[in-house]
């Protein structure tokens, strides 16, 4: 008796979690839905400059947090996409929606083919291999100047009238992000998404269960692979340019120093470290050319003394109140 | 195209690549011996450039500035680096890859930065010492004697190692190390001392490597991501913790790339990642065995 009240006091619990989630998160929206109207263009261009970050650094956290793989090259799934659309817009006359689909969908089949070979690789040979494959795309993106125009990149890339303005595309990219981590979430979430964390925790057990980790691991690559691409197709339209640095491999690092500093355990976490870093480097902008300086220091400090990222940092404290406050009650 | 410029180009690929063994060499001993990915190993190969060209134009270009410069950069960036080890890296062996890599990875945006600051953004360059301008034909090659040199360099560096590593009583520790670390504690070696060691050596075949390159080309930002990809690369290739496998792959690389400048020059910055691609898919854990 007593245990079934304490099991539906727990539900009760949390479904008020939920509930109460559910509600912050539609408070967030709302606010940043008013937002555009209430502040300078510019401020809008940063928040969805922040969204197109976020998605990037949420999709390789699937690889890096859920799927525990060293995923050092990232970036060139987001070139890949802003490439396919920049070069379809600029040099075809195929339409608009044709470009804005094929750009997830070529990063999506090159995460295929670099993730094929990269999954039968283990820890640091993984992330060397996606290292050596990513850099050669770069290279490849960098030296073809017929098709991306090399070193310079594509400029004055032409949109649809619908998203020439600044509002627009804040709200374009907003809506993709909040769909983008919905989906993300129901994925990692889901049966495939617990495989996927079993096999990170465990992969001889988890192989020894009969789950194929290695497909778990390259179909993770793929997705995040995809929604990089999708983040990429967001940066054109709202920068309307793409450069081959977009594809080197310290853009790259700067997507997992977000990862880490949100926090790679927590789902928001990349989220967090996007706006943190997107913002900082607009405010250290204004005072100093010396932004890497700054961030480097950041980093040292995060590595050496957060290293589970800020929003890890704050959960690991609540579910230790938590669990303290669940210790009391059972006492009692 | 004759056999000559082949052949030329051949050697100036197998010297570039005696550079790439140098400074690969450290970071395979770094990664054998602590297991860490040491992002930094770039930084400390351009802080050796720098601080050979500061060395070398504080004697006014002179004779002996080149000479001076070799001798006393490495050693700066070994000093470096010891601080480094001590001050940074001994506190996070215990953490997993991606910190450490993090970490190593916040040196090269601190040293980026700093470089700009003390040394500002223009190009440098370090004028060929006296003696070894020019050229010499080797069967029919024209070669510049300053390749000639860094080919004489590298099987020098690649021999001191050898020496160190099995016959001297350090060496042997640094090899046990670096294949059971527990082992070594338990029969009462300073395992951490070791480290420290292995990361000077590192830094000082970094800098070796910075200060060697410093005369062929302009000494600026941005040298320190080109080396620090291909040392990976190098590295990984030849199995990690390997030497013999690095020198190998260093080989390799090299005169791949030097080969691709002579036929197809436009794919030449492709071709050592399409190499080092093709050897991962095929053979994933090196070419020489890893000590991992």
């Amino acid at each position: 008796m007593s245990v079934n009240t304490e099991s539906s006091l727990k539900t009760t619990n949390r479904k008020i979690h939920n509930l109460l989630g559910l509600g912050l998160a539609l408070i967030g929206i709302l606010i940043l839905l008013i937002v555009p109207t209430l502040i300078p263009p510019y401020y809008s261009y940063l928040l969805a400059t922040i969204f197109t970050t976020a998605l990037l650094a949420t999709s390789l956290n699937l690889v890096l947090g859920y799927g525990g793989l060293l995923h050092l090259h990232h970036g060139v799934f987001y070139g890949i996409g802003a490439y396919t659309v920049a070069i379809i817009l600029t040099k075809t006359s195929w339409p608009f929606a044709l470009a804005v689909i094929l750009g997830p969908i070529l990063s999506a089949a090159l995460a295929f083919v670099i993730g094929w070979f990269c999954v039968r690789l283990r820890g640091l040979y993984f992330g060397m291999l996606t290292l050596a494959l990513g850099q050669l795309v770069w290279a490849i993106v960098y030296r073809w100047n017929a098709l991306t125009n090399g070193d310079n990149g594509i400029h004055a890339i032409p949109v649809p009238d619908f998203l020439t303005s600044i509002s627009s595309v804040y709200y374009t990219t907003l809506l993709v992000l909040l769909v983008s981590l919905l989906i993300l979430s129901k994925i990692t979430k889901s049966p495939f998404g617990l495989t996927l964390l079993a096999a990170r925790d465990n992969p001889v057990r988890s192989e020894s269960l009969g789950i194929n980790v290695k497909q778990h691991r390259l179909i993770a690559f793929v997705i995040a692979g995809f929604f990089a691409g999708v983040a990429g197709v967001l940066f054109v339209l709202l920068e309307r340019s793409v450069a081959p640095s977009l594809l080197f491999w310290n853009k790259s690092a700067e997507i997992l120093i977000m990862c880490l500093m949100g926090g790679l355990t927590v789902f928001l976490g990349p989220t967090l470290g996007a706006a943190i870093l997107v913002l900082l480097s607009m405010i250290v902008g204004l005072y100093t050319e010396y932004w890497l300086l700054v961030l480097g220091l950041l980093l040292l400090i995060l590595v050496l003394f957060l290293p589970q990222g800020i929003l890890g940092y704050i959960c690991e404290k609540i579910k230790g109140r938590r669990q303290r406050g669940g210790s009391l009650d059972a006492s009692n | 195209m004759d056999i000559a410029t082949l052949s030329s180009q051949l050697l100036i690929g197998l010297s570039r690549g005696m550079i790439f063994f140098i400074v690969a060499a450290g970071l395979t001993l770094i990664f054998g011996v602590l297991r860490i990915t040491n992002f930094a190993h770039g930084s400390l190969y351009m802080l050796g450039a720098f601080a050979a060209y500061s060395v070398s134009t504080s004697l006014g270009h002179g004779h002996y500035g080149f000479w001076l410069a070799l001798l006393v950069a490495p050693i700066a960036v070994m000093i470096l680096s010891l601080i480094i080890e001590r001050g940074l890296l001994r506190f996070i062996y215990n953490r997993d890859h991606l910190t450490q890599m993090l970490l190593t990875y916040s040196l090269v945006l601190i040293t980026g930065d700093a470089v700009k600051i003390i040394w500002g953004s223009e190009y440098k360059s370090i004028n060929i010492p006296e003696g070894l301008r020019g050229s010499i034909s080797i069967w029919g090659a024209s070669l510049p004697l300053y390749n000639a040199f860094l080919l004489l360099i590298g099987p020098l560096v690649a021999l001191g190692l050898w020496l160190f590593l099995s016959k001297t009583h350090l060496g042997k520790i640094c090899r046990a190390t670096a294949t059971d670390r527990e082992m070594v504690d338990i029969l009462g070696i300073n395992s951490t001392r070791v480290f420290a060691l292995v990361f000077a050596l590192g830094g000082w075949l970094a800098g070796l490597g910075g200060t060697l390159i410093a005369p062929t080309t302009t000494v600026s930002m941005g040298m320190d991501a080109n080396i620090l990809i291909y040392a990976f690369l190098i590295v990984v290739i030849g199995g990690l913790g390997n030497i013999w496998g690095a020198l190998i792959s260093s080989i390799i690389i090299g005169m791949g790339e030097a080969i691709g400048v002579l036929l197809i020059p436009s794919v030449s910055i492709i071709l050592p990642y399409m190499i080092a691609g093709i050897l991962l898919i095929f053979r994933p854990s090196g070419l020489l065995k890893s000590v991992w």
